[in-house]
């Protein structure tokens, strides 16, 4: 929601946006390795899973509800993926099945929050453990690399002589689709209004259940396609691929000024968030930093683009509060009766 | 002020010029009020007068930015309620929260039992210093019995003998009627003459006019938080006491036009909800404007919830303009052409955070569309027609709701909701909070709606409100409608006869 340029002079999404800008000039200058054209495509390829989920993700958090178990979501459609791969299914009729399997697991999930009235927080985390056993149970500890050639190629591949891969395509596409639903739709104005307020939304005649099973079904819609993404980007279909990246996701969105209760943000400052994460793990892997620590920053990250807002904004209403408060009057001992 | 008791004591608890806001509102503005011990003093003045910004303050809640608070004329200052309870002061608020499971004995000795040897809590001893409390408010309840089951008017007794346990020599009473039958509040207010003879001093607030000139000697009347007089009631008459509350005439804060009413354009038939309202039917008819009255619970509010569609109906049907309405669907009672002002405006009208144009624009989601997107210009044009017109008094258009005064959030409300060119307009407590001068031009509308062929039901608990507004009055009692009322008929004891479950007289 666009707030009036004088409660908030400069918006969250414009400075991660800024930030973004900075520290790929940064990188360009300082890091090796990192402005050539391989590295870029790395860079991309590697935080499209990220992106793609972020999508519904903000969407979600828009209206406030979250799904942690879009990692496992796309971890199961891999492994389905395998092992009916293994079967010796063609992959044209798998990939329609792996995605009727994501819209399966997010109607689920949404049927336990909109149905039940279950927070969608305890609900997804549930489902996280339960898509990922059911994912090892289905393929087990194979790993399932012979694929299509031409599939191969299109996930990893890039348009020749420049660094930006093919799978970047579609992604626009979809983007440009989840920032028209979100931000020039009747839907995304209804989200925010769920968000921010649910009561008043459901008061004003939104279909507030419809609206959020829908966004929980084409989570799980995502994740699957990025389930199925993953597995031909890097060749490698198991039962823990994209193990952790809802944290990634989560915290790319937070980053990018999506509250967390709901309500408020821009899509354009969630994928901001996205790549400023992206740029900041492609870095840390050129300097060597491990995937541990990789995590940690990850995880601090999303403490602190929890964390920033709030702190801004107990600063400013302990200003707000000092000019109206009272000086305390000293006590006067009541007489006894 | 002069002195005017004659017992020629001087004023318990005082307040002098007594000021408090709350950011930008100023909800007490220079208030002064004496207490005198063994008189019962009546606070008058509208919703949103200031009185229960007067009664924390008493009570220790708030504290005065500017001003005194006198025990005995000395001036003191509470830290808390504690602080006004260890000095005398007791407050009986409307509905008393005791502890169900526990008998009355037990409520009213609460943490501080009498006690035995090794801490043991002396229950014979906790027994009879309660039985001798109910015997000076000559009220006959046995203090073994549990809370739970207590009617409300017990339930207020309980409160009053646990204030005398303190020895409270105040005792503020906040609407302590509103939810009583006749016989509980002739007995209730037994036991307010036994506390005065006994020499407390009272205050008294009712919204009913005639238990003000009944049981008080003195009346202090707030306006929009200011003071507006202290005097004695001898010689007053009702219209001179809502004048002072009022500031005007009731003519012009009624202005009621008489409209032909037109065809059917809200049936609700045999419509229950189990255990929340029973077989309600009524009907609304263009051009009209139904109050539905009844105490705090009645059910009407949850009546309006499911006509929307906010909750579902076990069984009856709805119709606007002879269509069924799909049951738990707000967008179908919307389409056609139903809606609703609800009660909580903050909650469930508005969405705070949201700017005045979205708000207003959340209706039109359907139907300020083009291709398929929202037509931010037709938004804009729909939304500032429609705060032009009720006069909103705002800043900017994409300020946030929340930086409006609470009328002029109302007015967002019922913008939101007259931009959709309504048949039926549902109305729940429209004027609760907000300014005289609001109130009034709120009125004026829901006026002009009608005689531009609108159907209003209106659900208040402003009885002045409800007979100055209605054409019909509808009244519920416990879930059930169990009066229809003509505005010839209407009078404050015919419509509280009815809400309180007597029989008209």
């Amino acid at each position: 929601m666009a707030d009036s340029p004088l409660t908030r002079a400069v918006r969250w999404d414009t400075v991660v946006g800024a930030l973004l800008v900075v520290v790929l000039l940064l990188s360009f200058g300082f890091v090796d390795g990192f402005g050539n054209s391989l590295n870029l495509s790395f860079l991309i390829g590697n935080t499209l899973p990220i992106a793609l989920i972020a999508l519904p993700m903000t969407l979600l958090v828009v209206s406030g509800e979250i799904d942690l178990s879009v990692a496992s979501t796309a971890g199961l459609s891999g492994a389905v993926m395998g092992a009916l791969w293994n079967q010796g299914m063609t992959i044209e009729a798998i990939i329609p099945i792996c995605l009727l399997l994501g819209v399966a697991c997010g109607l689920f999930n949404g049927l336990l929050v909109t149905r039940l009235g279950l927070p969608s927080l305890a609900v997804t985390i549930g489902t996280l453990a339960a898509y990922r056993g059911i994912a090892q149970i289905v393929l087990g500890s194979d790993a399932v690399t012979d694929f299509p050639s031409q599939y191969l190629d299109f996930a990893a591949g890039r348009f020749d002589g420049t660094f930006v891969p093919y799978a970047f395509v579609p992604f626009l596409v979809l983007l440009v689709v989840a920032v028209v639903a979100l931000h020039a739709m009747p839907f995304g104005r209804s989200l925010f209004a769920i968000g921010a307020s649910e009561e008043a939304a459901r008061f004003a005649g939104i279909r507030v259940k419809r609206q959020k099973l829908i966004l929980f079904t084409l989570t799980g819609l995502m994740s699957s396609l990025t389930g199925v993404f993953w597995a031909l980007h890097y060749a490698s279909a198991r039962y823990d691929n994209a193990t952790g990246l809802e944290l990634s996701v989560v915290a790319a969105v937070l980053l990018g000024g999506i509250d967390f209760d709901g309500g408020k943000g821009t899509l354009g400052g969630a994928i901001a968030g996205v790549f400023l994460l992206g740029a900041l793990q492609n870095v840390m892997s050129l300097q060597d930093v491990s995937a541990q620590s990789q995590i940690v920053v990850t995880g601090v990250l999303l403490v602190l683009s929890v964390l920033g807002p709030r702190v801004a904004r107990q600063i400013s209403l302990a200003r707000a509060g000092r000019r109206v408060a009272a000086p305390p009057p000293s006590k006067t001992p009541a007489p006894t009766p | 002020m002069t002195h005017p008791s004659d017992t020629g004591t001087a004023p318990v608890l005082a307040l002098r010029d007594v000021s408090k806001s709350f950011g930008a509102v100023r909800a007490l503005r220079d208030v002064s009020l004496e207490l005198f011990p063994g008189e019962v003093h009546a606070l008058a003045g509208e919703n949103g007068a200031g009185k229960s910004t007067l009664i924390k303050t008493l009570a220790g809640v708030h504290r005065p930015d500017a001003g005194q608070v006198l025990l005995d004329g000395t001036p003191v200052v509470f830290h808390g309620p504690g602080d006004a309870r260890d000095a005398g002061i007791a407050v009986i608020y409307q509905e008393p929260t005791l502890f169900p499971d526990l008998s009355i004995a037990e409520n009213i000795f609460m943490g501080r039992q009498p006690r035995r040897a090794l801490g043991r809590i002396d229950h014979k001893a906790t027994h009879d210093a309660t039985a001798q409390l109910m015997r000076r408010l000559g009220v006959e309840l046995d203090p073994d019995r549990p809370a739970r089951g207590l009617s409300i008017a017990d339930q207020q007794i309980v409160e009053i003998a646990k204030a005398l346990s303190f020895d409270a020599r105040v005792l503020i009473m906040d609407e302590p009627t509103a939810a009583l039958t006749g016989s509980e509040v002739a007995r209730l207010f037994g036991v307010v003459r036994t506390l005065r003879e006994q020499g407390a001093a009272v205050l008294f607030i009712s919204h009913r006019l005639e238990e003000i000139f009944h049981i008080c000697k003195r009346v202090t009347t707030l306006r929009d938080g200011a003071w507006i007089a202290s005097e004695p009631l001898e010689g007053m008459t009702e219209d001179d006491l809502v004048r002072r509350m009022v500031g005007r005439d009731l003519d012009e804060l009624y202005p009621k036009q008489e409209v032909t009413p037109g065809e059917t354009a809200l049936s609700v038939r045999r419509l229950t909800r189990e255990g929340v309202f029973t077989d309600v039917s009524f009907e609304v008819r263009r051009g009209e404007i139904v109050a539905l009255a009844g105490l705090v619970g009645a059910g009407r509010t949850e009546v309006a919830r499911a006509v929307f569609g906010v909750d579902r109906w076990d069984a009856g049907e709805v119709e606007v303009d002879g269509k069924p309405l799909v049951n738990g669907a707000p967008s179908s009672a919307m389409a056609a052409g139903l809606a609703l002002v609800p009660e909580d405006r903050r909650a469930q009208g508005l969405v705070m955070d949201m700017s005045i144009e979205r708000n207003i624009g959340l209706t039109g989601l359907r139907t300020t569309v083009k291709a398929g997107l929202v037509d931010r210009g037709a938004e804009r044009s729909r939304s500032l027609d429609w705060a032009v017109k009720l006069q909103v008094k705002y800043a900017r258009i994409a300020d946030t709701v929340a930086t409006l005064s609470g009328g002029n959030q109302q007015k967002v409300v019922l913008a939101k909701w007259l931009a959709t060119g309504p048949k039926v307009l549902i109305v729940d407590e429209p004027t609760r909070g907000i300014d005289v001068g609001t109130k009034a031009e709120v009125h004026r509308l829901l006026s002009q709606l009608a005689a531009d062929g609108v159907a209003v039901l209106m659900i208040s608990s402003d009885l002045p409100e409800v007979l100055g507004m209605a054409d019909r009055v509808l009244v519920m009692h416990e879930g059930r409608l169990t009066a229809e009322i003509s505005r010839t008929d209407a009078t404050e004891e015919t419509v509280m006869a009815a809400a309180t479950g007597r029989a008209a007289a």
